[in-house]
Formats: structure tokens, C-alpha cells, sequence
């Protein structure tokens, strides 16, 4: 019997498929029962979930805790933005393929710094190297608008088959919506092929014991590093599709604050499950919503709520779910 | 035929001579046994022939080619391989993911980002057939983390088994478990070595076991090597008895 502490995903098995393609008729019906503005929120909820899982690939699977990853999410959004000001480009596959490489290419460089060290080390380097992106889409005003940011038109989505409707929020809440969750399915799968590979027991490997793992013949370094690249390449095809929602980025995105949100998610969800993450974001960006328009203290309490919540359920939402799934069961 | 000749090593932590200009000889398809007190160099020696760290100064030859600047990996290539004498798993895995994940490693598997693990049979067959050998089989499906001390011992050593090695140095494999597991621990692990001539270097601090299970004993003290010869020389050879045994083992 194996503990039900168990971290790592068990195999695909029937019921988990049947509770993942039930969850999908759900999210793509959403947009037919949901008023408008919770269709929007929907959709942050899922970028950000791509953001939280990329993420996760370093924390909960490599032992590695990021507070760098606004700087992905940040290159995805400003390349998008960069496309359209001066390429004059509006197609919403050319910014996914120009978000992606531009974080790719972010955390090519960091990542060269960042996988030397672990622990403290490796999250203050992060965080360090990412506040320099910041600090360079603020004082570059001139190439990228400064603190007030670039805007961004909504694409023409499927290389121009999909244009934009006179009707922007129409748009945004069908046509793009269901973009938003093709690319979510899509980089779902990918992640989940990705941590049940070869390369992704080997991750586990390195996260459960690095010497160990350096000893069966696993380079924990070059494999630390690989994962750097896959995480930073995942949460800049987020910021890519979140430009075009939001219609703008500002050096916000850059900011260390937006870091600790992705962090937060992905505790919040929980960690160490693979469905976490994407429960942490959609949650958070639900919170975050409603305390904003609850009061003007939202930051105190969204933190209240937080804390409580983790404190309640250390194992994150779906850690807990899970735990009770079982509890259930076995009555 | 010797199969690793160590020239000369030395290795010092600051002031403390860990290993003392040693040089010694392995033999292809032996049992050695490796004995000392704490501090004695044992487990320096290991760690710097499995490349843990870089020794001082010397050479390490094995099979005929020099691998003294060799990184772990590389070693573990020539076919050199390790137990820990703390037990150094990977806990959160099953215990047959532990094994599946070396055999991944040593086929050069690890690199595949978009093959899902779960679907090479020969790779979980050949893990199911390793534990079987060191009568895990039915713990596969449990964590690493989550066995008893004995098992999780040998499941140590059947992580190091996994990768084929020609020489496979066993750290302590009994220590931290019953009296009454130590036998059958190592009558597993030793006749699964003999079966396979595989050469073995045991390091233990139970005489017992080292005197039981070994053809050869090399006797270290204070980072030199004291002794070496059969187990019956090493028992009588008098510097020994008045630095390690003290009283003889029955």
C-alpha cells in the first residue's frame, strides 16, 4: 500500500481522465452560464494557471523556489507588446511564439547564474536578476512606455481566420476565451508528459536527494537547468496570452510583488499535487478580485484570508481535496 | 588481475590528514573488506574513489586508465558504483521508481522530456526483476521513505547494483540495523555480488560481518592502511589487535 502522503501523481488511471474531461465540458461551458465579467475572470484564472505550472515544475517537482518568475511572465507580455509597437504584428500566434522564446531566452541567461546554487540562494538570485528586467522596462520609457506601459490590441487569433469583433468584451469572452483554453489544454498536457518522463522522475530525483541522484548518473546541474528553461518558457506563454486580456503591461508584471502572486498560487493549490497550481491560481485571482472591490484594504484582507487558508489546509486545496477524496473512500 | 590501484593518495580536511598517502590494490572479482575506527579514512577513501571530492594529491587507476580527474558521472560510466552509509534514497519516489529511475539514468534516458516513463515495460520489468533479487518485490509500490531501516538498506544497495557496476563499494551496508537483519542482509547482497562477479569492497565497522563475508581485509588507522592480508592474518596480525579488534571476534 502506498501512504497517502504520497507527493507524486499516480499514473493516469480511468477516473482521474473521466475528472479531467468533466472539468473540461465544465470550462467550456463556462462561457454560456457565466455573466461576462466572471467569463474574463475565468480566463485570468487559467493564464495564470499555465504561469503557476510552469512554476511549479521548479518547486514542486526540482526542490527549487523561483522569485524570479515575474521576469518570464514579463518577457512573454512585453514581447507581444514589443510585436505590435514596432513590427506592427497583431497575430496572437505570433506573440505566443515571441513570448515563449523571449522567456525562454530570459531564463537561458539567469538560468546560467541561478542553477549553480539551491535553497535561499538560488530564490534571492532570482528575485535579483528578475528586478533587473524591472528596473529596465522602467527607466527605458522610450522603448518600453515606462510606468505607463505598452498597449496591446486584441489579435487576430488561428493566423487571421479569427478577427477581432467590433465588439471587444464579445470577443474576449468567446472567441478568445476558448483560445485561452485550447493553449491551457495543450500546455496541461505537455506539462504532464513532461513530469511523468524520464527527465521528470529525474527532477523528483534531484528534488528528494541531489547527491544521490548525482550518483545513479543523473548531471543535476544540466538537468536543473533544463527545467529552468521549461518553467521560464511555460509562464512566458502566459504573459503572452494575458497581454492581449488585459490590453496592457506595465512594469508591474516585472515587479517582485507579482512573483510572490505566482508563488502564493501555487502554495495556495498546493505543491506538491499537479492539479494545485492551476486550483492556486484560479482561486487567488478570484480573492484577489473580489477583495479589491470589497475595500479599499484589499491587501489586508486578501493576506488575512490567506494566511488563514494555508494555515488551514498546509497540504494546499487540492492536497486537502485529495486527502478527503481518500478519506471518502475508504469508508 | 587488479581492477583499481590506488597510487599514493592523500586527502586533508584543514589540518586533519583524512587519508595518508595510501596505496592499494584492488583485485578483479574479490570481496575485500574494508575495517577501521571512526576517523580511520574509510569513508574518505570511498569518496574519493567514487569522486565525491578531488583527492590532494595521487592517482587512481582502474581497469587500466587513469580516472583520477574523472567526475562522478564518468566513474560511474567506467563502472564504479556506491551504497551510502547513511541510506540515501529518494524517499518521495516508490521504492520501484527508485530503481526504474537509475536503470533510466544508466540507459541515458533522463534526457527524454516527451515519453511518458510509465510505458517502457522493459525498464520496469528488469526494476521488478532487480527487486525481486533483493526481495523487494513487494514493496515496489510503496515510498522509499516509508520501509524499514533493513529494506531501505538494501534498497541502497540495489540502487548501486542497478547501474552494473564492476566495482561496487558497500558503505556500512548493515549499520543502523537489528543483530538478527545483518545476516540475512548480507547473505542477499554477497550472493547476489558472487553471482554476478561483481568486485566489492565492504566497508563495515562490525568485525562479524567484515571477518564472515570477506576474502581479503585491508585494515586502515589514522588515514594509513595498518594491514592488509586474509581475514585470518588480519586477526592475528598484532598492530591491528591493539588498535581495532582489541578482542578478537569469535
Amino acid at each position: 500500500m502506498t501512504s497517502p502522503a504520497a507527493p507524486r501523481e499516480r499514473p493516469l488511471t480511468p477516473r482521474k481522465l473521466l475528472a479531467a474531461g468533466l472539468g473540461l465540458v465544465v470550462l467550456l461551458a463556462l462561457p454560456t452560464v457565466l455573466p461576462t465579467f466572471q467569463t474574463l475572470q475565468v480566463s485570468y484564472g487559467l493564464i495564470f494557471g499555465i504561469a503557476a505550472l510552469g512554476f511549479n515544475l521548479l518547486l514542486g517537482y526540482t526542490g527549487l523556489l523561483s522569485f524570479g518568475h515575474s521576469a518570464f511572465f514579463g518577457a512573454g507580455a512585453y514581447m507581444a507588446a514589443f510585436l505590435v509597437k514596432y513590427a506592427g504584428v497583431t497575430s496572437m500566434e505570433a506573440f505566443l511564439a515571441a513570448g515563449v522564446l523571449a522567456a525562454f531566452a530570459t531564463a537561458a541567461v539567469f538560468g546560467v547564474v541561478c542553477v549553480r546554487y539551491t535553497r535561499i540562494f538560488f530564490s534571492i538570485l532570482a528575485l535579483a536578476l528578475s528586478q533587473v528586467l524591472w528596473s529596465l522596462a522602467l527607466k527605458l520609457f522610450w522603448v518600453t512606455g515606462g510606468t505607463d506601459g505598452l498597449r496591446v490590441p486584441t489579435p487576430t487569433l488561428l493566423a487571421g481566420a479569427l478577427a477581432p469583433a467590433a465588439d471587444k468584451t464579445a470577443f474576449l469572452v468567446h472567441r478568445y476565451y476558448y483560445y485561452v483554453l485550447a493553449v491551457f489544454v495543450l500546455a496541461v498536457a505537455v506539462m504532464w508528459v513532461i513530469l511523468h518522463s524520464p527527465f521528470g522522475t529525474a527532477l523528483q530525483a534531484i528534488r528528494d536527494n541531489e547527491v544521490r541522484a548525482e550518483f545513479v548518473g543523473v548531471q543535476v546541474r544540466r538537468y536543473r537547468y533544463v527545467a529552468f528553461l521549461v518553467s521560464g518558457a511555460f509562464t512566458g506563454l502566459a504573459g503572452a496570452l494575458w497581454v492581449p486580456l488585459n490590453g496592457l503591461t506595465t512594469p508591474d508584471i516585472l515587479y517582485w510583488p507579482f512573483s510572490g502572486k505566482i508563488v502564493f498560487m501555487a502554495v495556495l493549490g498546493g505543491f506538491r499535487t499537479f492539479w494545485g497550481p492551476i486550483v492556486g491560481a484560479i482561486v487567488f485571482n478570484y480573492l484577489e478580485t473580489w477583495a479589491v472591490g470589497f475595500t479599499v484594504y484589499w491587501q489586508l484582507v486578501l493576506g488575512l484570508i490567506l494566511v488563514a487558508l494555508v494555515l488551514a489546509m498546509p497540504t494546499g486545496l487540492a492536497g486537502t481535496a485529495s486527502l478527503l477524496a481518500a478519506r471518502l473512500w475508504r469508508r | 588481475m587488479s581492477l583499481l590501484e590506488i597510487r599514493s593518495i592523500s586527502k586533508s580536511f584543514g589540518d586533519n590528514r583524512a587519508v595518508d598517502d595510501v596505496s592499494l590494490t584492488i583485485r578483479a572479482g574479490e570481496l575485500l573488506g574494508l575495517i577501521g575506527s571512526n576517523g580511520a579514512g574509510k569513508t574518505t577513501l570511498v569518496n574519493l574513489i567514487s569522486g565525491f571530492f578531488p583527492a590532494d594529491h595521487g592517482q587512481l587507476v582502474f581497469d587500466g586508465r587513469d580516472i583520477t580527474r574523472q567526475t562522478v558521472n564518468e566513474r560511474i560510466r567506467a563502472g564504479i558504483a556506491r551504497s551510502f552509509q547513511l541510506v540515501n534514497l529518494f524517499d518521495q519516489l516508490t521504492v520501484l521508481d527508485n530503481i526504474a529511475l537509475t536503470i533510466f539514468a544508466r540507459e541515458g534516458k533522463t534526457r527524454h522530456l516527451m515519453a511518458l516513463a510509465a510505458t517502457d515495460g522493459a525498464v520496469y520489468r528488469e526494476a521488478l526483476d532487480i527487486l525481486g533479487q533483493f526481495s523487494l518485490e513487494a514493496k515496489a509500490g510503496m515510498l522509499a521513505g516509508a520501509i524499514a531501516q533493513g529494506e531501505r538498506k538494501l534498497l541502497d544497495v540495489a540502487v548501486a547494483y542497478t547501474l552494473r557496476p564492476r566495482l561496487l563499494f558497500l558503505d556500512e551496508p548493515t549499520s543502523g540495523v537489528s543483530s538478527r537483519e545483518k545476516a540475512p542482509i548480507m547473505d542477499i547482497v554477497t550472493s547476489i555480488v558472487r553471482s554476478q562477479r561483481i568486485t566489492a569492497v565492504i566497508i563495515e565497522h562490525d568485525m562479524d560481518v567484515v571477518f564472515r563475508y570477506s576474502e581479503r581485509i585491508v585494515a586502515m588507522h589514522q588515514g594509513k592502511i595498518l594491514a592488509e592480508g586474509t581475514p585470518d592474518e588480519i586477526r592475528r596480525n598484532e598492530q591491528v589487535t591493539a588498535n581495532l579488534l582489541g578482542a578478537q571476534p569469535a
